[in-house]
């Protein structure tokens, strides 16, 4: 799983039917120190996520498994909202 | 598989419920002269690893739900082990 923050959405009304209902959400991948890192993706949101939240994801096939028993076409899934993450200094 | 170093942790109240109960960890892959390779990665705890240990990481989605024992979660890397030490033939 990755970083990121929520930084907007995507609307889509012509879509695969089974993202009918589905948040597609823009996350801006992250590095350890919470800046900008690597390009924006669109993933779908299991966990109820909002702008400007800092997030955690998952990809590739399992990205569809928060929506099981339903099979849907998705590669990032946000999975969890970050209270707060801990490295102690070197 | 992957050699990483356990740098910190993320807690996150509001996540899939499959997620509960295990730690998320913040692991530095690592070169094997033990430099960091790329950006760190958040693997969910199958062996109970902390902060400063060198870990094996797998990136694999099937390896990573069966290690951590929750099958169909959406997890994509897990700590699966914690490393006593690393032998290089040669160098």
């Amino acid at each position: 799983m990755l970083l990121g923050r929520i930084i907007g959405n995507v609307v889509c009304t012509m879509k695969d039917s089974a993202l009918v209902g589905q948040k597609l959400l823009i996350v801006q991948p992250l590095d350890r120190k919470g800046r900008d890192k690597g390009r924006p993706v669109i993933a779908l949101d299991a966990v109820g996520a909002g702008t400007g939240e800092t997030i955690y994801w998952c990809r590739g096939k399992e990205a569809s498994f928060p929506f099981l028993p339903a099979d849907l076409p998705t590669e990032a899934t946000i999975v969890g909202i970050v209270n707060s993450v801990n490295i102690p200094a070197n | 598989m992957l050699i990483g170093r356990v740098i910190g942790d993320v807690v996150a109240t509001q996540k899939v419920p499959s997620h509960e109960g295990r730690k998320i960890l913040v692991v530095q892959p690592l070169h094997r002269d033990g430099a960091d390779r790329g950006d760190p990665i958040l693997a969910l705890d199958a062996v109970g690893a902390g902060v400063g240990e060198r870990v094996l990481l797998t990136t694999d989605g099937f390896s990573a739900m069966t290690a951590v024992g929750r099958p169909n979660s959406p997890i994509d890397s897990a700590v699966i082990g914690i490393i006593d030490s690393v032998d290089l033939h040669g160098e």
